[in-house]
């Protein structure tokens, strides 16, 4: 153990331990600005580039940066002296120099670290002038670069590249002209970038935010010649709550559709719904590629991938192409609900497809991409028309005047707002694959599950697997979030290291409560611990716990679909993959 | 972006695949590798950055980063004749910013870069360890000493029937 003194308090920390941390051990929070540290995922960020940190050190002729300077025995630290805070103020003055002042109308102000920081500096001018960086603006289906805002923190290079190995963003050229850009600076959408969000979650100022259709949602809504319909996913009910000042962790599923009926949507449904219907039809794939590869049938691939998640999606497309017949078939819950609503619902109500406008309100931003998508369309007209972060929905209730807090808890409307337990739980890492076992194992083993809950597949581990017993059979399972963690796997896979029967795979960490169009957590994991075990509450909360007893999916399928697997199945609710690989194009 | 299409022959590639490995395909000796590459081909286009990124398993944006932040590294091809103009100390202070500046004039190119025949490209460098003759330009192998602006026509002139 080491002894020093902080702000004349005595702290003995382990050998090893940065300033920052030993001052937050009693209590000193030390301004940071690229310094980033996500416990619970072992991630750490430390640069040590923006010196906003710095502490004073006696002895040391030098400033030194707390988050990347070990503690020694002896040290004597001031965190707040003249020098300190005189340095700190120049160096956010600095950084503000060459840094657009357009914060009025920045879609990242209020939630932007270095606004904060300017705030608790008492910054009050820039006194000095000199050339501004300019960068063009790239503009993809689900993220906007404006490097412009970027300060060179890295800390999205450290997501893109260490945590989701995608490896799209990189620090190039030099001094002033140094920016974050993918390879030969290509736009994202020419890149590898599977618009997993992760890049935004962690910005600290505008540089990376998400494209906005909120102003389109509104246009729509008044629009009287159209019928506008929404679905939520799981991931938006445990999260939205805390834009509004709610706890982490506040399940507000009723609030939420009825502030989506006070904003004037036709019908307020659930995603929910149609993750039901996806363990219908991804539960029935599973049984049937198990049951041909224990026949001996060597045409099957096992282990099935789940197929829900479009940032992974788009990840094994262009990372690993040849094994693109792996993956379930069945669409993502949003695209499932939308070739039903533009079907099936379209013609119940009545109302032409082109005039019934499908939003999605999603966790995050990788679904903007994939409802644009050509496989997605019918004769140019998308299933889902398009999709709204958390963040955005929660914007668009506070400019509507809605007092949020006050409402009446409100129920979806029927018949796609009806679902199960085992459909909320897709919003959390291991609870797609639970839901399929739920299922899959009654369907199987024709016998009734002698208790739903799957403690053995929870957890916020990055890589887990269990061994399910169906009933004598035993089912292999693997569960992975974040792309970092789906690589290994699928590289066990490719060396036939991998023994798994399914694996689920959620790009983002924990799943969609994590997702790219979440409320900002700033850097503090346990409010997704927050999330998931919001989620799991709402499971428990459910009468119905298992997809395949969801009443409106069985009568979905006696009006419409037939059965999990027909031919009208394979049109509207599977799709199919492509290989990305040369895709990529340098311009 | 300033980079040239190029198409890759088998054998580029095998070379490429063979430098890598003479680095155990180690992400640690990037540089190294680039270093080797540059060498063979004289710059480094994309395709030859994409065979390496493959290589060493390291993203490609990683790689671009790398060959744009050291100057050492071009995705330009050199011209038939590079020019290089020494701005070392002793160069500097005699005018080799001057000489510079009329070379930029005369070829209508930027440091780093290629006339569009492909006939000069302009680099700067430092000390040849002729401060005698400073300041010094170079043409290939060809060595120029104490070189004032009025020069620069007649030494490009030279080569201007090949």
């Amino acid at each position: 153990m080491i002894k020093l003194i902080i702000d004349k308090k005595t702290v003995e920390v382990e050998k090893g331990t940065t300033i920052l941390q030993a001052a937050k051990n009693i209590g000193i929070h030390i301004p940071t600005l690229c310094y980033m540290n996500l416990g619970d995922l072992n991630i750490e960020n430390k640069p040590g580039g923006c010196r906003v940190c710095v502490v004073e050190v006696d002895g040391r002729r030098n400033l030194a940066p707390a988050c990347a300077t070990d503690c020694a025995e002896g040290m004597v630290v001031h965190t707040h002296s003249i020098r300190v805070l005189n340095a700190r103020k120049t160096v956010v003055q600095l950084i503000l120099s060459d840094h657009p002042f357009d914060c009025l109308i920045c879609a990242k102000s209020g939630n932007c670290e270095l606004q904060d920081l300017a705030h608790k500096l008492g910054i009050r001018e820039i006194p000095y002038q000199g050339e501004q960086s300019t960068y063009r603006e790239d503009t993809s289906p689900a993220i906007i670069r404006d490097v412009d805002k970027c300060i060179m923190c890295r800390r999205c290079e450290v997501m893109c590249n260490e945590v989701q190995t995608v490896g799209v963003l990189s620090a190039i050229n030099r001094g002033f002209q140094s920016v974050v850009a993918p390879a030969f600076e290509m736009n994202l959408d020419h890149s590898v970038c599977t618009y997993c969000g992760q890049c935004v979650n962690v910005c600290p100022t505008g540089a990376l935010t998400e494209v906005d259709h909120t102003n389109q949602l509104i246009n729509d809504l008044a629009d009287p010649g159209k019928t506008v319909i929404v679905q939520t996913a799981p991931a938006v009910r445990a999260a939205l709550g805390e834009e509004f000042g709610m706890e982490p962790g506040t399940l507000v599923t009723g609030k939420m559709a009825a502030a989506l009926r006070e904003l004037g949507f036709d019908y307020v449904f659930d995603t929910d719904f149609a993750a039901d219907l996806t363990i219908m039809e991804e539960g029935t794939e599973l049984l049937d590629r198990l049951s041909k590869h224990l026949n001996g049938d060597t045409n099957v691939h096992l282990p099935i991938l789940t197929s829900c998640c479009p940032a992974w999606v788009k990840f094994f497309e262009h990372q690993f192409p040849e094994m693109k017949d792996i993956p379930s078939t069945a669409r993502s819950p949003q695209q499932m609900f939308g070739a039903i609503a533009k079907t099936y619902f379209a013609d119940k109500i009545n109302v032409d497809r082109k005039k019934l406008v499908v939003v999605s309100i999603m966790p995050c931003v990788a679904k903007k991409y994939e409802c644009s998508r050509d496989e997605f369309k019918v004769d140019g007209n998308p299933d889902v028309d398009y999709s709204i972060s958390t963040r955005e929905l929660a914007n668009l209730i506070k400019q509507a005047n809605i007092d949020f807090l006050g409402l009446e808890d409100a129920d979806f409307d029927n018949p796609m707002g009806e679902s199960t337990g085992a459909s909320v739980i897709f919003g959390t890492t291991g609870g797609v694959i639970e839901a399929a076992v739920r299922t899959a194992y009654e369907v199987h083993t024709q016998k009734e599950l002698p208790k739903v809950d799957f403690e053995e597949l929870r957890g916020m581990e990055g890589i887990r697997s269990a061994t399910i017993d169906f009933d004598g059979l035993p089912i292999s399972i693997g569960i992975a979030h974040g792309l970092g963690n789906a690589r290994k796997l699928l590289e066990d896979i490719k060396a036939g290291k991998s023994q798994y029967h399914a694996i689920e795979i959620m790009a983002c960490p924990g799943g969609c409560i994590g997702g790219g169009g979440q409320p900002y957590i700033h850097g503090d994991t346990s409010i997704l611990k927050a999330r998931q075990k919001a989620i799991y509450q709402e499971d428990a909360q459910k009468t119905i716990r298992k997809s395949h007893e969801n009443k409106y999916v069985q009568k979905l399928y006696e009006e419409f679909l037939g059965k999990p697997m027909s031919e009208k199945a394979h049109h509207l609710l599977h799709t199919h993959y492509f290989d990305r690989k040369k895709e990529v194009f340098i311009d | 972006m300033s980079s040239i299409k190029v198409k890759l022959k088998e054998k580029d590639i095998a070379k490429i695949q063979e430098i890598c490995k003479s680095f155990d395909n180690k992400p640690g000796d990037l540089i190294n590798v680039l270093h080797k590459v540059q060498g063979e081909f004289g710059y480094l286009p994309a395709e030859v950055q994409e065979v390496v990124a493959e290589n060493l398993n390291v993203s490609l944006a990683k790689i671009y980063g790398v060959v744009t932040f050291y100057s050492f590294f071009t995705m330009i091809p050199k011209g038939k004749h590079p020019v290089s103009i020494c701005t070392g100390t002793a160069c500097y202070v005699r005018g080799a910013e001057k000489v510079l500046e009329e070379f930029k004039k005369e070829l209508g190119i930027k440091v780093g870069e290629s006339t569009p025949d492909g006939k000069f490209s302009l680099t700067c460098l430092r000390c040849v360890g002729a401060c005698g003759l400073a300041p010094v330009v170079q043409v290939g192998e060809k060595t120029y000493g104490r070189i004032a602006p009025d020069d620069v026509k007649n030494i490009l002139a030279e080569y201007e029937d090949n």
